[in-house]
Parts: structure tokens; C-alpha cells; sequence
């Protein structure tokens, strides 16, 4: 069955509505203080995210997409935001969110990266649809986002979270386009690896070693500070 | 016939515009009342308020000059004329073909600006404090709701909202990230330029927390209705503006039957309902944010207009 | 004969004009009265003349004059363009000498002469029709203003202030001169007829646009070459900063135009217009934040000026650029809005620094922490201040809303030009020019509220006197001119048809008339006249509606009583002015932009002094602004000028051999260099 590629089709909108309410997340995640709204707002990415891609399984008729969907919907949306939930109330990580750079600033950049990867993803995708290109922009845009979050953000917490959304970008980049193959497995693979960083060694041997989740006491390893 | 008709939706809009405004005001309060476990006032409360307000002579400070006497008058005018000219029920008023967006922008500046002068013509600390305060949310509210505008006026050709408006409800633009982004990018405007909470809160009576009320705390008797009223109108306002932009169906186009209208009213009444009832629940889910946090949270709304805009350049393929 | 003509006229008149302003400059020298009393006439003559002359079709007409370097006729020329900046200069100049005739017991006996030879100057620039006229008005134009800006010369500020204005003028004649001979190089003369026929091309064109963009911008307060406006503009008497802040900074952009749209041809690249759109939006900005921050009212006005040249710089820029690509009519209505508000600021910023001036005069002092409370003593000035405010804010339906609309208008047309690139450059435009314009608004409101509202600050203050009869009729007329603009915009639009026909091919036809001014034709656009009426409907509806309720419930009129103040009670007996310290004054006003805005953009740092606790002095908070323009663009080149002097220094202990061998080097590179250019 061929998607319907007709410009200003209802089925595309909700496509690119979706994906930019993904885009949007991205950009509320920038925007929060605490660490707990941090969380709910990845988890709400999680689900949006999960929306676009039943929507690119519906109109495609690719029913792969669902099972992204789905492991999108319960491990992104639900057991990840309640894990680390639990972890920020067990290791009574401080609430808030320590920033490298201020808030408005990073929004501002957020704003650049996006144009930047507008002005990247016009130009080598000319031939294609005018909406094709929409989605591309906003996946690419959500990546680098995720990205500036992991850099402008001090703490560890945060800085995973930066980590999925970016990975969130890759998946809504995979799902727009019809008839990409291994979508399942990528979303898989990544899961897994998001697992094991994230409960796995990260948060517990910094906790162990330093008292604190904030990664810049890496930096000083092996110095004369401890 | 169609000039007839435009001059008698115009009329009548202005009629309910003016009577919905304090229902607005009160239907809110009732909502965040019972959301906080309270009986509340009647949903006609405020126009009470109004009404015995009206009845009360004025008492002024003894320094206070004409500009203070003339400004609740001036400003309830400039935010009636910007009430007149964004559409409720029906497209094609009479008012249609110069209600321009950005005069509706300048038209509520205008009401502003008087208001903020008169503040400090009393010359107390709380005037200053207030007309200083919402200044300088104006200056970042302002390039967002234009950024707003141009991405409107880039889909629809012209600054015109009458023109938009019908061009938005016959669908011809589908969904698109770019209205999505500026909905939100309008909503936090909305916000700060009524001084609702997070940006301010019009039931306070904390003065250091106060930006509105402060700028108003030397007003009594009909001056305080006249400027309560327009409180009320201007929130309306806003309502209809974003129900007109992006919550487009169900307004009656222009030269359509008079039962049209009806039905462009209960759609109208219907989703400033929903929005009133959207607005209720999130001022009581959340907290007043700190005055210098404002100034971020509407850079955000800019910065969401500025995206809107790229967006539609994109996705137009205007390249 | 051309000469019988109305444009042949109107050209005879405006040359006999320009030389009767220079005759009564020098009658001034004997009797200073003379100044204004012979400038108000001619003046007020001249702007019926100019507007009769565009009314009439503003048909170009040229003359030589026997004036000029040996063989050369000096050629004076009239056309649309310059007929509009005409009306504009004498319109401002006319209030302008009819404030100066209240000379205030001869303060400004010592530059009196001056004033018509600068009226006189700026003439001779609009109407030169060959590279050399106008330079001999520009450079003439500065140094008038010069020694005008040098009356109340005593004062060290006005004399650190008249040096940086000289620098930054010299600076611009080194720019503009090259640049006008960079243009005639190809040319077998200098007259502008010649020149237009031959255009420069290449690196050459490229370097006219950069040195006009210094010459005439960093006159016109361009950014960021805009920091000798507001020293400047507060050290000259009120009616001198009105024409140089309403009139003389038109002429510069006059002279931008004719050198950049006229004489260097329509065959420009499109990118030409992205300096004037850049530096326009940048200094916008940097102006309406200024604007918010300074103490001084007329430093407020002048950093206005530059938000205002800034906004009308875009316009320019989006004119040239869409011209480049053919886009008539977006041009045009770009040119539009730039001559626009160019004619609403030329006419209500004057009115505003006579307002200034009329406030020094009558309260003592121009420092916003100094004043208050004027609307009680001085309600004449402050209701011109209000009109002249409605403007600045750009408020509907002033004159300044409808420039801005018809800007913003051109603005939202613009991505048609080029890519995504030029588009989300354009988008940032926008933004930023809204920015700029709420800024204003809050400097306007900041300006009014402190000093003209309120209570008094000062004694002096309190016992204000209201603005002389000259005065109080160059600022009432002002007002009129800008509420009529305000009103009739499409009015204003008729009048420049002309100059836009010469400069981009079409003009506003079928998209302003007398009611409605629109984008498009046949579109729906702003009808200022509609929005006044709905506005005066609505006020006077509500008036009487609620004056006839409070008087069927028997409360109608108001009682007085001591303000409320949240509490607070009337301030005590012994101070006669209630306690004005706890009034917002303009840095209170300005603490929240300057904390949200101005740490970025102006690096301003706030420290706080707290004596010790017994210590009696009182707790201050100092405030420390920087101009970027000044930090990163004229202290380094102090340090390189400095630096450069002391190079040169060294060469006055050389020993006769080696000055010789200096001089024979430049001698041989001399040579090689004509060698080198007979070769190409």
C-alpha cells in the first residue's frame, strides 16, 4: 500500500504535527528547572514520539512501526520515567537542574540549531517532498537539541535524559521514512543500551566514588582533590 | 443586503462582547473556586462589582491630573475598539476590512501604554513598580505576537484577520507545525498580557507581587469599573482571537443567515468555554513565577514564533 | 524656456532661498535677532513652495550657477526625491525658527549666525546636483551644526561633546568624498546626470557602498557609528537638536539614497540591501534599549533617533535588495514606509525636542531624576509631549504607526526575495524590529511617566513655568503636522510618488489613497482615518455613557483625597513635595530591562554601596553602562590611533639621512604604484 503523497494531505499533517510536537518537547526539556519535570516531560516526548510512530505504521501500513510504537509507549513513556523516578527519590539526587548555560541562552542556541539544520537538510534533500524535507528538519533538529542538552546540562540525570531524546530524534527520523528497514531492531538496540547506562554502571559508580551526580567531579579523577 | 448584514453582526458583536466580558471574568473565578474545593461567587458576580462600582463616586489623589481622570476611559476605549474588530460569531462585519492584525496589536499597546501613564501620575512606588513591570513584559510580548502575526500573514498573504480567519476555517492550510508552534508561541502571550498566572496574578493582594493590580491601586469608583471591564474585554479579546486564528469552524462566514450566526455563537461560546476552562485549571495547577523569570518564559514564546516562521518557510517550499 | 515652469520655479526659488538663509546668516553676525526672525519666513515660504512643487508632479529642473572651482558651474537640480526631503527640512526648520525667536535674554546670541546658514546648508545638499555641491552642503551642513551644537560652549560635557561630533563628522567626509570620487572616476565630469551614466561596477561599487554607508550613515546615527548622537543632541540648544535630530540626520539618509539607489544605477547584486537591513535592525535595537536606560531627556530622544534611522535603514535596504530582483512593487512599498516614517520621525521628533528644550527652559534642567509632576505647570508642553509620545510608541493612529505598519509590511513581504537564508534572516528581522519598537514604547512611557507625571523631584521642578508664545507655536504646529501624517498617511504616500518613481520604478498606485493604505492593491490595509474615528466613537461613547449612569445614581464629579499608595498615608508637613525619592524614578523604571536585556546587549553591572551600620552617608546603587559600539569599535581604535601617533612620533628624532631615505621610499613606491596602474 503507497502512502498518500499529496501536499497538504491530512494524513502528512498529523505526521508533521507530531513531529513537531516532538520538537517542541525538546525544546520544554531545555526550558525545565527541576529534575522531576525533566522527567515527565521525556516521558511525554516518549509518547508523542510513540503517537508519530503508529501513525507512520497507520498510514503506511507498515505494522513494524507499531511494535516501535509500542516499545516506545512502555519503556520510553512509562518504565524509564518511573525507574528513574525512583532513583532520583532513593538517591535523593538534588532537584534541581544545574545549568553550564543559562536557560534563555540554550533555548537561543536551540533556535540557531534548528535553522542550521533547516538550512543542512534543504539543500541535499531539493528533489524530495516539500514535507519530507519538514520531517527530516525536525528529526535532525531534535537530535541536536538532545545533544545540547547532554552539553549544557551539569548533572549525570540530565544528561541521560539528553541522551534518549537525541535517540528519540533518530527514531522519529527512521519512522518518517517509508520502507526503512530494521526500525524495530534499532529501537531495540538502543533501549538496551540505554538500560545499561542507565541502571547499570553510570549512576551508582559516580554515586559510589563521589557523593554526586555531577559528572564535572570526572573531571577531576586521579587530581589532587581527592 | 451583505452591508446591512456586516453592520447588523458588527453591532451585535460589540453588544456581546462587552456584555461577555465580566461573564468571562466570573465564570473563570467560579471554575477556579470549585477546582480548589470552594463554593465561589455566582458566575455573575463581577458584573455586580461593576454595577455598584458604577454607582460610587470616584475619589482622587489630590495630585492627580487630567491624564489620570482621562485614562480609564481612553484605554477602555482603545481595548473596545480592538474587541470590535476581532470576529466572534460571524466573519464579514462591517469592521472587517480594516481589522488588521497589527492594528489590533496597537490598539491593545495603546490601552497599555495610557494605563501604564497614568500609574505614575499619581507618583507613588506601587504605580512606578506596576507601569515599569508591565513595560517590560510588553517589550518581549510584542516581537512574539508579531513573529505570530507574520507567520499568519506568510500562510495567508495579509495582515488582515478577516481574510485570515476565512482562509483558516475553509482548511485550505491543513495542520501544520508552524500554526501548532505559533498556537503555543499565542498562548504564552495571552497569558502575560492579561496578567494571568504564572506572569501575574489578578487576585492578589500582596502588592510587591502585584504588575496590573499595582498599576491601578489608585483608582476607585466608576474609573476602577471602567478599568476592571476592560479586563474582563481584553481577556475576551484574546479568547477570540486565538479561537478565531486557530480553533477556526463554526464561525458564520460573511452574508451568511441569521441562523448561521446562532450556530457561530454556540461554537464561539463553546470553545471560549473550553479555553476559559483550560486557562481555570492551569492557574490553579500552578505557581507565580518570579517577575524576572517573565521576561524568559515570553523569550521562549518569541523564540517559538521565530521557529513557526522558519518552519513555514520550509515547509512552503518558498526557497 | 524651462526657467518659466513651475518645477523651473520652485528650482529659482528654493536657489534664491538657500542664498537669502546665507544673507541672513551674516546680518545675524550684527544683530543675532535677525537669526530666526529671517529663517521663520523663508522657511515657512519654502515648505509651500516644496509642497506645491510636489503637488504639481514634481517634474525634475536643473540650473548652473557661477559658483564653484574655476571653469566648473556649480549645478543646483530639483526632483520628486529631493522636493520630499525639502518639505520635510522646512517643515521641521519653520517650528524650529519659531522657537528660537524666544531667545531667552541672547543665550543664543553667540551662534545666532549659524543657525540659517545651517537651515541654509542642508538646503544646498538636497538640492546639489553635482558631487561637488554637495559636499560643499554636507561638509558646510557639519560644520554649521558644529559650532551650533557649541553654544553654551562653557560647558566642559558640550565641548567633549562638539569634539567626538566633529571627529565623527570628519570621519564621514573621509568616506563620502572618495567614495563620490570613486563614482566619477569613469565619468567625464562630476554633475549627477554624467555620473548615472556611469554607474560603478565591481570592486569599485563594492567599495561606494561601504564608504557611504560610513560617510553619510555615521551622520545619519546608523549604527554603530551612532555614538556622537546623543552626546551631541543633549549638548545643542532644543530648537538646534530638533533640526539636527529631525532634519540633518534625514539629509544624511538623503544623501544615501541619491548615492546608493540614483547615482550607482538599479544594476546592483541583491545582497546590497543586507548591510542597510543588518546594521538597520542592530541599531534599532541598541536604540530603544538605550533609549530605556539614559538620565537625560534629550540623550532618551537621541537614542530614539537612532532606533527610528535604524527602522527606516531596513526599509531601504528591503527596497534595494527587492529592486535587484525585480520586485517593483515590493520595493516601492518598502521605499513607502521608508519615506514614511522618515516624514513622521522628521516632523514629531523635533516636536519632542522642543518639548525638551521648552522643559529646560521652564523647569531648569533636562535630568530625568531633576523633574516630575510638569503636567500641572506645564500642561501645553505636555500635551504636545503626549501627541509627540503616541508617535515615538508607535501607537495608532499616530503618524509613527503608520511608518511602522507600512515597514512591517515591507518586512513581511521580504522572504519573496531570496532563499531560506535571506528568509530567516528577514524572520530575525521582524523580530527584531518589533523588539525595537516596544522598546520605544517603554522609553516613551518611562520618559513621560518620570518627568512629566508624577511629583516634582526638585524644587525647581515644581515651580516649572510653561514655554514661551514662539515656543508653544513651533511645538503646537509640529503636533498638528504629525497628527495630520498620522491621520492621512496615504496623503504623505501621494506626495513621494515621485521620488519613488525615480528610485524604484513604481510607487504606491492604487494602494494608498486618501482613506486606506494597503500592501497590495485591492487588498484590505490599515485606514488610519477608520481606526481614529472607531477609537474617538468608542471614547466618547463610553464617556458619556458612563457619566450619564454616575449622574442617574447621583455620582457624578470625584472628591479628592490623599493618595492611597497602598496604604501609606500622605507624606508629612515638612516635605513640601511628599517624599519624591519614593516615586520611581528613570533607573527604577528601566531595572527590569536593564537586568533582563541590558547585561547582554549594553554589559550593564549594577554594585550597591551599603555604609556601615553609623556610617551617615546614604546607600547608593551605581549602574555602569557600555555602548558595544563604543567598547568594540572606537576604544580599539583609540588604542590603534595611539599606538600609530606613537609610531609616528619616533620619526621626529630621525637623523637627516634617514628622513631623506624615508622620503625617497615613498617617492619610488609613489612612482611604482602609477607604473604599476599605467600597466592595468
Amino acid at each position: 500500500m503507497e502512502p498518500r503523497i499529496t501536499y497538504g494531505a491530512f494524513a502528512y499533517d498529523v505526521a508533521h504535527l507530531l513531529g513537531g510536537g516532538v520538537l517542541a518537547l525538546s525544546f520544554v526539556l531545555l526550558y525545565q528547572r527541576r529534575v522531576t519535570a525533566v522527567i515527565n516531560t521525556y516521558a511525554m516526548q516518549a509518547v508523542v514520539l510513540a503517537m508519530a510512530a503508529a501513525w507512520q505504521g497507520l498510514v503506511q501500513g507498515a505494522p513494524h512501526l507499531y511494535v516501535t510504537a509500542l516499545i516506545a509507549l512502555a519503556a520510553k513513556g512509562i518504565a524509564i520515567p518511573l525507574a528513574l523516578h525512583r532513583i532520583v527519590r532513593r538517591l535523593d539526587i538534588h532537584r534541581s537542574v544545574e545549568t553550564a548555560l543559562g536557560i534563555f541562552p540554550s533555548m537561543a542556541l536551540g533556535v540557531a540549531l534548528v535553522a542550521l539544520s533547516i538550512l543542512v537538510v534543504l539543500p541535499t534533500t531539493m528533489e524530495s517532498q516539500a514535507l519530507t524535507r519538514e520531517d527530516l528538519a525536525l528529526a535532525l533538529s531534535v537530535v541536536l537539541l538532545g545533544l545540547l542538552m547532554m552539553i549544557t546540562r551539569r548533572t549525570a540525570l540530565t544528561q541521560v535524559v539528553g541522551f534518549m531524546s537525541l535517540e528519540n530524534g533518530l527514531i522519529l527520523a527512521a519512522v518518517g521514512v517509508a520502507g526503512m528497514p530494521l526500525v524495530v531492531e534499532l529501537s531495540v538496540a538502543v533501549l538496551v543500551m540505554i538500560a545499561f547506562i542507565v541502571f547499570g554502571v553510570f549512576f551508582f559508580r559516580i554515586r559510589e566514588r563521589f557523593d554526586s551526580l555531577d559528572v564535572s567531579h570526572l573531571d577531576r579523577v586521579g587530581g589532587a582533590h581527592r | 443586503m451583505t452591508l446591512l448584514f456586516g453592520l447588523i453582526t458588527q453591532l451585535l458583536h460589540v453588544a456581546l462582547m462587552l456584555a461577555a466580558g465580566p461573564v468571562l471574568i466570573g465564570a473563570i473565578r467560579l471554575l477556579k473556586a470549585r477546582l480548589l474545593g470552594r463554593t465561589g461567587p455566582h458566575v455573575l458576580q463581577p458584573w455586580r462589582d461593576l454595577l455598584r462600582l458604577f454607582r460610587k463616586q470616584p475619589v482622587l489623589a489630590e495630585n492627580a491630573s487630567w491624564l489620570f481622570r482621562a485614562a480609564p476611559a481612553a484605554a477602555f476605549a482603545a481595548i473596545l475598539a480592538a474587541a470590535a474588530l476581532v470576529p466572534t460569531f460571524a466573519l464579514g462585519m462591517a469592521g472587517g476590512p480594516v481589522a488588521d492584525l497589527l492594528v489590533i496589536a496597537g490598539l491593545l499597546t495603546l490601552s497599555r501604554c495610557i494605563l501604564a501613564l497614568a500609574a505614575m501620575d499619581i507618583g507613588t512606588a506601587f504605580g512606578g513598580i506596576g507601569a515599569s513591570r508591565e513595560m517590560t513584559f510588553s517589550a518581549f510580548a510584542e516581537p512574539a505576537l508579531l513573529l505570530v502575526i507574520f507567520t499568519l500573514a506568510l500562510l495567508a498573504g495579509t495582515t488582515n484577520l478577516d481574510v485570515i480567519a476565512d482562509a483558516l476555517r475553509g482548511g485550505t492550510y491543513g495542520l501544520r507545525v508552524s500554526l501548532g508552534l505559533a498556537l503555543i508561541a499565542a498562548v504564552a502571550i495571552g497569558i502575560a498580557e492579561n496578567g494571568r498566572i504564572p506572569v501575574d496574578n489578578p487576585a492578589t493582594h500582596l502588592e510587591l507581587t502585584m504588575v496590573h493590580e499595582a498599576m491601578v491601586l489608585e483608582y476607585s469608583g466608576r474609573h476602577l469599573a471602567l478599568i476592571e471591564w476592560g479586563v474582563g474585554l481584553k481577556l475576551l479579546v484574546w479568547m477570540s482571537l486565538i479561537t478565531t486564528i486557530f480553533l477556526p469552524f463554526g464561525a458564520a462566514p460573511a452574508g451568511a443567515s441569521p441562523l448561521l450566526w446562532l450556530a457561530g455563537l454556540a461554537a464561539w461560546a463553546a470553545k471560549v468555554g473550553v479555553l476559559a476552562a483550560a486557562l481555570a485549571t492551569f492557574e490553579t495547577v500552578i505557581a507565580k513565577m518570579r517577575v524576572f523569570r517573565v521576561p524568559e518564559f515570553l523569550g521562549i514564546a518569541l523564540l517559538l514564533g521565530l521557529l513557526a516562521a522558519v518552519f513555514l518557510f520550509v515547509s512552503q517550499g518558498l526557497a | 524656456m524651462a526657467a518659466m515652469t513651475l518645477p523651473g520655479l520652485a528650482l529659482g526659488g528654493f536657489a534664491l532661498f538657500v542664498a537669502a538663509l546665507l544673507l541672513v546668516g551674516a546680518a545675524a553676525v550684527a544683530r543675532p535677532r535677525f537669526a530666526a526672525l529671517g529663517a521663520l519666513p523663508l522657511c515657512a515660504a519654502g515648505a509651500l513652495l516644496a509642497l506645491a512643487y510636489l503637488i504639481g508632479g514634481a517634474h525634475p529642473a536643473a540650473i548652473a550657477v557661477p559658483i564653484g572651482p574655476p571653469g566648473v558651474a556649480m549645478t543646483l537640480a530639483i526632483d520628486g526625491l529631493s522636493g520630499f526631503f525639502l518639505l520635510l527640512l522646512l517643515l521641521a526648520g519653520a517650528a524650529a525658527s519659531a522657537t528660537a525667536l524666544d531667545d531667552h535674554q541672547g543665550e543664543y546670541a553667540a551662534t545666532a549666525p549659524f543657525f540659517p546658514v545651517f537651515l541654509g546648508a542642508m538646503a544646498l545638499t538636497l538640492l546639489a546636483a553635482d558631487a561637488f555641491a554637495l559636499v560643499i552642503g554636507f561638509e558646510l551642513m557639519s560644520l554649521a551644526s558644529f559650532a551650533l551644537v557649541l553654544t553654551h560652549h562653557r560647558d566642559e560635557a558640550v565641548r567633549t561633546a562638539a569634539l567626538l561630533y566633529i571627529g565623527m563628522a570628519a570621519i564621514g567626509a573621509a568616506c563620502l568624498i572618495p567614495a563620490l570620487a570613486l563614482i566619477a572616476q569613469a565619468a567625464p565630469d562630476l554633475r549627477f546626470a554624467t555620473l548615472r551614466a556611469h554607474p560603478p561596477e565591481g570592486w569599485r561599487a563594492v567599495a561606494v557602498l561601504a564608504l557611504v554607508l560610513v560617510g553619510a550613515g555615521s551622520k545619519a546615527g546608523l549604527a554603530p557609528l551612532h555614538v556622537w548622537l546623543p552626546p551631541a543632541h543633549s549638548a545643542a540648544p532644543g530648537h538646534v537638536s530638533a533640526l539636527m535630530s529631525g532634519a540633518m540626520t534625514k539629509v544624511a539618509l538623503y544623501v544615501l539614497i541619491r548615492v546608493l539607489f540614483d547615482l550607482c544605477g538599479p544594476a546592483q547584486p541583491m545582497w546590497w540591501g543586507l548591510p542597510l537591513v543588518l546594521l538597520g535592525a542592530a541599531g534599532a535595537v541598541l536604540g530603544g534599549l538605550r533609549a530605556n536606560m539614559e538620565g537625560d531627556i534629550k540623550a532618551v530622544l537621541a537614542c530614539s533617533t537612532v532606533e527610528n534611522i535604524g527602522l527606516i535603514a531596513i526599509g531601504l535596504g528591503l527596497a534595494l535588495a527587492a529592486r535587484a530582483v525585480d520586485l517593483g512593487q515590493l520595493a516601492a512599498l518598502a521605499m513607502a514606509g521608508a519615506l514614511l516614517h522618515a516624514m513622521a520621525h522628521g516632523m514629531f521628533k523635533p516636536l519632542l525636542f522642543l518639548c525638551a528644550g521648552a522643559t529646560q527652559h521652564g523647569a531648569g534642567t533636562r535630568r530625568l531624576d531633576r523633574l516630575g509632576g510638569l503636567i500641572h505647570r506645564m500642561p501645553v508642553t505636555t500635551a504636545c509631549v503626549l501627541v509627540g509620545g503616541a508617535c515615538l510608541a508607535g501607537l495608532p493612529p499616530s503618524s509613527g504607526f503608520a511608518g511602522e505598519w507600512t515597514l512591517f509590511q515591507a518586512v513581511l513581504g521580504a522572504p519573496r526575495i531570496g532563499g531560506i537564508f535571506l528568509q530567516t534572516v528577514i524572520s530575525v528581522t521582524a523580530l527584531l524590529m518589533a523588539l525595537a519598537v516596544a522598546l520605544a514604547a517603554a522609553a516613551t512611557v518611562r520618559l513621560i511617566g518620570v518627568a512629566f507625571l508624577g511629583r516634582p523631584r526638585s524644587p525647581r521642578a515644581a515651580a516649572a513655568v510653561e514655554a514661551g508664545l514662539p515656543a508653544r507655536a513651533g511645538m503646537i504646529g509640529l503636533a498638528a503636522v504629525s497628527g495630520l501624517i498620522g491621520l492621512f498617511p496615504g496623503a504623505v504616500l501621494a506626495l513621494a510618488g515621485p521620488a519613488q518613481h525615480l528610485l524604484v520604478g513604481a510607487a504606491m498606485e492604487g494602494r494608498a489613497g486618501g482613506l486606506v493604505i494597503a500592501p497590495q492593491a485591492d487588498a484590505p490595509g490599515y485606514a488610519a482615518p477608520a481606526i481614529a474615528a472607531l477609537l474617538g466613537l468608542c471614547g466618547v461613547l463610553v464617556a458619556m455613557a458612563v457619566r450619564r449612569y454616575a449622574l442617574a445614581n447621583g455620582a457624578a464629579g470625584h472628591r479628592r483625597g490623599p493618595a492611597w499608595d497602598g496604604g501609606f498615608g500622605a507624606a508629612p508637613a515638612w516635605l513640601p513635595f511628599g517624599d519624591p525619592l519614593t516615586q520611581y524614578g528613570g533607573a527604577s523604571f528601566a531595572q527590569p530591562l536593564r537586568r533582563s536585556l541590558g547585561t547582554t546587549l549594553l554589559a550593564a553591572r549594577e554594585s550597591v554601596f551599603m555604609p556601615e551600620p553609623g556610617d551617615t552617608r546614604p546607600a547608593r546603587l551605581e549602574v555602569a553602562l557600555h555602548d558595544p559600539a563604543d567598547t568594540h569599535l572606537f576604544q580599539p581604535a583609540a588604542r590603534a590611533r595611539d599606538a600609530l601617533s606613537g609610531l609616528a612620533d619616533r620619526m621626529q628624532f630621525l637623523t637627516i639621512r634617514r628622513t631623506l631615505s624615508l622620503m625617497f621610499i615613498a617617492l619610488v613606491l609613489f612612482l611604482a604604484v602609477v607604473a604599476a596602474m599605467e600597466q592595468m
